[in-house]
């Protein structure tokens, strides 16, 4: 049983870091629709190994992000798996709302006047959060936008959903390394609204269940069996049961 | 969009061969014009680009495909840094369609995506991992390292959110043809892959060419 661990509400504009342990889940909701979660994900035990936003669309033949999908570490490994996800069509490749883009779009809205309501780009956030790492824009690679749905035409031509989003949304992200979360609650870059939009994010820790052998995330592809299966190399974990042998959907 | 150059190859100012599963950097002058010819057809150059002065400025994939609304690449496509700066215009090709999600290959994701014992097969990743150490007058490491441009090679996105290595539409003799805004490191692997049609299953050479003007 799924056991809350911890939760807080983010304010919508605002940037966060924290590290999660493998096993635990982290449980995201769009509480009042229109949020945006931009998250990047490192190993704390080596900084250089990152989420990889092309190794895990390619990986898994998807543009779009959603229950089953793994997030890749550009060292082939797992960093988390979407065990949950009511949302449906998470983007990866619109990256973040500049600091230049975020002042041209929604106007000077600074911290001398406006506190803690100040529009706050995704960028800033980033490498607000990034520096007490030691790192810096250069590890700021392709993140993901959680609750943001981007698609494209046969000419490859994108759009934004607006109406894809609601309130209530929840996704749930399994981790599978110990993983050092980089997140804000800023505006997709490509979010039409007019105002800034400052939506909540209700965020919260779980413990959960180990992965079992018919775990969806686990046989949703093959190719997250072998992410997996170089996560327990990683970790020298004894190998697990008859998992290569358990039913695989396409 | 297909679009010829009129530029010829007996106007240029340097020529080089890189033979598949090699890495090639040089900087490219803000004017210069480089092209990447794919000599025998269906190979795939994963390209990075780096402001020569600052290489902490670099190609972003997802600043330029967000600006100009698709994300496909091809002639009058401009490559956007990650500080939001033009780097390079694509002002010629002869393919029409280039890709900027796949990545590039690595050994780590060849385990992933073919099976675990492809580890030690050769990928662009480990070529640029060369390429940085053997080359640290370009102040380049691990981290510099991301999303590039795989020139050449054809991954269609579908309405249903799909991603799909299809055979490329590249041919023997075809190029894509650029002109630098600012002063730019490029380092090419040309792609060694062997587990997907991106080059045919073949590696094939392809020639650098660039121009002055």
């Amino acid at each position: 049983m799924a056991q809350s661990l911890y939760e807080f509400t983010m304010p919508g504009g605002h940037h966060w870091s924290f590290r999660m342990r493998r096993g635990t889940r982290l449980r995201l909701t769009d509480v009042h629709g229109g949020a945006n979660v931009g998250m990047l994900f490192y190993n704390p035990e080596n900084l250089l190994e990152r989420y990889n936003a092309p190794d895990t669309l390619k990986g898994q033949h998807t543009f779009k992000l959603t229950r089953g999908n793994c997030l890749y570490s550009d060292m082939g490994r797992c960093f988390a798996s979407i065990i949950d996800d009511s949302f449906g069509w998470h983007d990866t490749v619109c990256g973040n709302l500049s600091s230049k883009a975020c002042l041209a779009k929604y106007g000077d809205h600074n911290y001398q006047t406006h506190h803690n309501d100040r529009f706050l780009s995704g960028e800033d956030s980033f490498l607000t959060e990034l520096a007490k790492y030691g790192l810096t824009e250069r590890d700021m690679a392709a993140n993901l936008n959680l609750f943001s749905k981007v698609v494209t035409d046969d000419l490859g031509s994108m759009s934004y959903d607006p109406t894809a989003s609601r309130a209530g949304a929840s996704v749930t992200l399994r981790f599978d390394m110990d993983t050092l979360v980089i997140l804000h609650t800023c505006p997709h870059p490509l979010n039409p609204a007019a105002s800034y939009p400052a939506q909540p994010v209700l965020c919260e820790m779980l413990s959960g269940e180990p992965v079992a052998a018919d775990d969806y995330c686990l046989n949703f592809r093959p190719e997250n069996q072998r992410a997996l299966e170089n996560n327990r190399l990683y970790y020298l974990d004894p190998p697990m049961g008859n998992q290569t042998d358990s039913g695989r959907s396409a | 969009m297909i679009r010829e150059s009129s530029r010829l190859k007996s106007d240029a100012n340097f020529r080089e061969v890189v033979p598949a599963g090699d890495y090639f950097i040089r900087v490219i002058k803000a004017g210069e014009t480089v092209r990447l010819l794919d000599l025998e057809g269906n190979q795939a150059a994963d390209t990075l680009f780096y402001n020569a002065h600052d290489p902490a400025e670099r190609y972003s994939a997802m600043d330029t495909i967000r600006e100009q609304g698709n994300v496909y690449l091809t002639a009058g496509t401009t490559l956007m840094t990650n500080r939001g700066n033009p780097l390079l215009d694509i002002v010629a090709d002869t393919c029409g369609r280039h890709d900027t999600l796949g990545g590039a290959c690595a050994a780590e994701s060849n385990t992933v995506r073919y099976a675990l014992d492809k580890r030690c097969m050769h990928s662009c990743r480990d070529s640029w991992m060369l390429a940085i150490n053997r080359h640290e007058e370009f102040g380049l490491a691990k981290q510099d390292i991301t999303h590039n441009i795989n020139f050449f090679m054809n991954v269609p996105v579908t309405a249903e959110g799909g991603l799909t290595f299809e055979d490329g539409i590249s041919g023997a003799g075809k190029y894509v043809e650029l002109t630098a805004r600012m002063d730019t490191i490029i380092l090419i692997s040309n792609c060694p892959q062997l587990n997907n049609p991106c080059n045919g299953y073949n590696p094939t050479p392809i020639e650098v060419i660039v121009w002055s003007h």
